[in-house]
């Protein structure tokens, strides 16, 4: 992924590291040990995070949090809500200028209001040089451009892979799965005249909707914006990527109009679906709740189309604090503290891979290897693209994305049997829309 | 004889009295109606933003949203929903009421359990619809399938006009009840002695019910329609949670494009001027509500 402005962040990043070193920052393993960032006296800290997926994340994140209060005497409140009501709730608070100090929120929910959050550079710098550095996705989501600072603390992302049967896999005439996109269709339409169909939401579902449509796009080099975020989605790429989802969705299931972030959940675990693209708590669930079939599930990274690269679109949670916030400093090292070494390792190993983390360092844990099924969310973040690439990442961004521009693109052209080239430009007016409006 | 304090005499006017007595309510309208709407309104001649209290730009919202092909969608289809729920309501909630105003065996339980609908939380109803119309799983189709009516699941929410029909018809089941009281409270007023004279004269069941009883039910009907279309036309939470406006948009209203403009989104003064363009449709709602009202 390129960046207009990557140089620059790396002389920042070289720059903050280096000053970081001269002001005395305590150096990796020490960090737990003394607070880097001093709570300021009587600090009592509110966050407020989505509901985990899966439970050992919350029984880890909380341990961890006991443990922060027992090191610094800082005590923290935890209030839960589900991920797709983080976003209203983050933005209430932001405008009413009260709530919790920490949010953690996802993808552009920090550019909507980056003037009400506190400047996060020191706890990125302190984080990134203490565990290999970001992923280019931390940026991309965490720094914004047009207050030019860190606004929010990149935690990580609920990665996405296709998720398959083997045995049906094997049925349709595959050995192992596809690497290319013309491979992937050709298997598709086996698994449909076999009766085990694929299924990708099309409908207005926030994860699963925006993660195919945004990675079969982007594969074969369609763009939302260009660095100077001027609309580039009406294009011949975009064109060919509209075509190969039309001839995909020919073999999906009947009903991925009106399917929501559950629906591909159950159709896979029922049976109903040969082949999807989700987080690994599709496959995690799986052992539990459908021990039977559970053998017979796997998961892949999704293959490459004309641009050679992986072009994954993952959900990316960060943590921001407001200004409003009494205790920043408090808040900044309760996330340093959540996201260094002893807590992370545990938190991220406990989840068996749901939240692949933003700090390169993580992707050396164990448990990524430990099945072959885990890895493929390890590298979910090495090769992922950013909602609205590769424009400026940004309110207008954030607001594309809310609006399901690229969905209902795909939408128009598999569901309303719309015209690949119309279906472009009515996307191409309504972004123009909505990025001179942002 | 002492003489009474002269605050005390002038409240003994009815008008001084009758003044302070409506304060209180006077005070709560104005602070938890008036002023959020007069703000909405305000905010939709600014480019206020989340955070940013921004700048008025006078009707430049309104400009923008008028151009917008997806405010146009909203709009026909916020008037759409409304129209046809309320002929669906109607209709139907007439016809449940006289079926409910007959005595029959176990008609205090049925009129009991007809509130259901109404008094469930709209979200934990809208939920379980929304698994009635999953197109894998839905029991609608199951019953349809298992008496060979149909062959194969069907996909209520895949198409546009589908998904249109669908929260149409659970607007219709949501709001049946509100008619259906309405209507019986009203039947129930209607006296039987204008029935036994018109059976005297010869009427039939239809010629009572279009001389006497309709004729009789029309304030009400006024004043259920007219409350009814207020609250279809702001209707938020059914659709939020079946459809999200989707797909394609094709279930977006005025209210969803208004949350996901200005929460979602952050572009306040936008989001407000979609939000604050029903109000026209619900003024002259309230308008004729009155004038019947007064009339009647």
């Amino acid at each position: 992924m390129t960046h207009p402005d990557r140089r620059r962040f790396l002389q920042l990043s070289a720059a903050g590291a280096g000053a970081a070193a001269m002001t005395g920052l305590p150096a990796l393993g020490a960090a737990a040990e003394s607070p880097v960032f001093k709570p300021e006296p009587g600090a009592k800290i509110e966050l407020l995070r989505w509901t985990a997926f899966v439970p050992s994340d919350q029984t880890i994140w909380d341990e961890n949090t006991k443990k922060f209060t027992a090191a610094t005497g800082v005590p923290v409140t935890i209030q839960s809500l589900s991920w797709n009501d983080m976003g209203p709730k983050a933005a209430l608070a932001a405008q009413v200028g009260s709530g919790p100090d920490i949010i953690m929120g996802w993808n552009d929910d920090p550019f909507v209001y980056p003037e009400k959050l506190v400047d996060m550079t020191d706890v990125v710098d302190n984080l990134g040089r203490a565990h290999g550095g970001w992923y280019d996705n931390a940026r991309s989501y965490c720094y914004d451009q047009d207050v030019k600072r860190w606004v929010s603390l990149p935690v990580g992302c609920t990665g996405n892979a296709l998720n398959y049967r083997k045995s049906w896999v094997k049925e349709a005439g595959f050995n192992e799965f596809p690497k290319d996109l013309d491979g992937m269709l050709k298997l598709a339409r086996g698994l449909k005249k076999n009766g085990h169909p694929p299924g990708f939401a099309l409908g207005h579902a926030v994860g699963d909707a925006n993660s195919w449509t945004h990675w079969i796009l982007w594969a074969f080099g369609g763009k939302q914006a260009n660095p100077d975020n001027s609309i580039a989605i009406n294009s011949s790429e975009t064109v060919n990527a509209l075509d190969y989802a039309r001839a995909l969705s020919e073999t999906f299931i009947d009903g991925v109009a009106g399917w929501d972030d559950s629906s591909n959940n159950k159709a896979f675990a029922g049976g109903k679906i040969g082949l999807t693209m989700n987080g690994i708590s599709i496959w995690y669930n799986g052992k539990k709740d459908t021990p039977d079939i559970f053998p017979d599930f796997a998961n892949v990274t999704p293959p490459m189309g004309p641009v050679k690269t992986h072009t994954i679109s993952n959900n990316f949670t960060s943590a921001f604090i407001f200004k409003y916030s009494k205790y920043p400093n408090a808040s900044k090292e309760y996330l340093r503290f959540m996201l260094d070494k002893p807590q992370a390792d545990r938190w991220v190993t406990e989840m068996k891979g749901y939240v692949t983390p933003a700090l390169k360092a993580y992707a050396e844990l164990p448990i990524w290897t430990s099945d072959p099924n885990i890895t493929p969310y390890r590298d979910a973040l090495a090769s992922a693209k950013y909602d609205g690439f590769n424009g400026k990442p940004g309110k207008a961004a954030a607001q594309a994305l809310d609006e399901f521009v690229i969905v209902d693109m795909f939408a128009d052209v598999c569901v309303n049997k719309m015209s690949a080239k119309d279906a472009a430009k009515k996307a191409e007016a309504k972004l123009q829309t909505i990025y001179k409006r942002a | 004889m002492t003489s009474r304090s002269p605050l005390l005499a002038r409240l003994d006017s009815p008008r001084v009295l009758g003044y302070l007595l409506i304060t209180p309510a006077a005070i709560i309208l104005l602070g938890l109606l008036a002023y959020p709407l007069l703000l909405g309104i305000w905010l939709s001649l600014t480019s206020a933003t989340i955070g940013n209290p921004g700048a008025f730009v006078g009707l430049q919202n309104y400009a923008t949203i008028f151009a917008d092909p997806t405010f146009r969608g909203a709009a026909f289809f916020s008037v759409f929903y409304t129209v046809c729920a309320e002929v669906g309501k109607l209709v139907l909630g007439l016809a449940l009421a006289l079926l409910l105003n007959q005595r029959f065996g176990g008609y205090r339980i049925s009129r009991a359990l007809m509130l259901l609908p109404w008094v469930a939380p709209t979200v934990l109803s809208a939920l379980a619809w929304l698994w009635l119309l999953d197109p894998q799983y839905s029991a609608l189709s199951w019953v349809l399938v298992q008496l060979h009516l149909i062959h194969g699941n069907v996909d209520f929410l895949g198409s546009g006009w589908g998904a249109r029909f669908s929260v149409i018809v659970v607007n219709i089941w949501r709001g049946l009840p509100y008619f259906a009281i309405g209507y019986l409270a009203g039947l129930q007023s209607i006296s039987k002695d204008l029935y036994e004279a018109a059976a005297i004269d010869g009427a039939n069941a239809w010629q009572a019910f279009r001389r006497i009883t309709w004729p009789l039910l029309l304030p009400i009907t006024t004043i259920l329609v007219a409350f009814s279309s207020i609250f279809t036309l702001t209707d938020f939470q059914l659709i939020w949670t079946i459809t999200h406006g989707g797909p394609t948009d094709a279930t977006q209203v005025f209210t969803t494009l208004a949350y996901q403009r200005a929460i979602s989104g952050g572009q306040l003064g936008e989001g407000a001027a979609i939000a604050v363009s029903p109000i026209v449709f619900m003024v002259v709602l309230a308008v004729f509500v009155v004038r019947s009202v007064r009339e009647k």
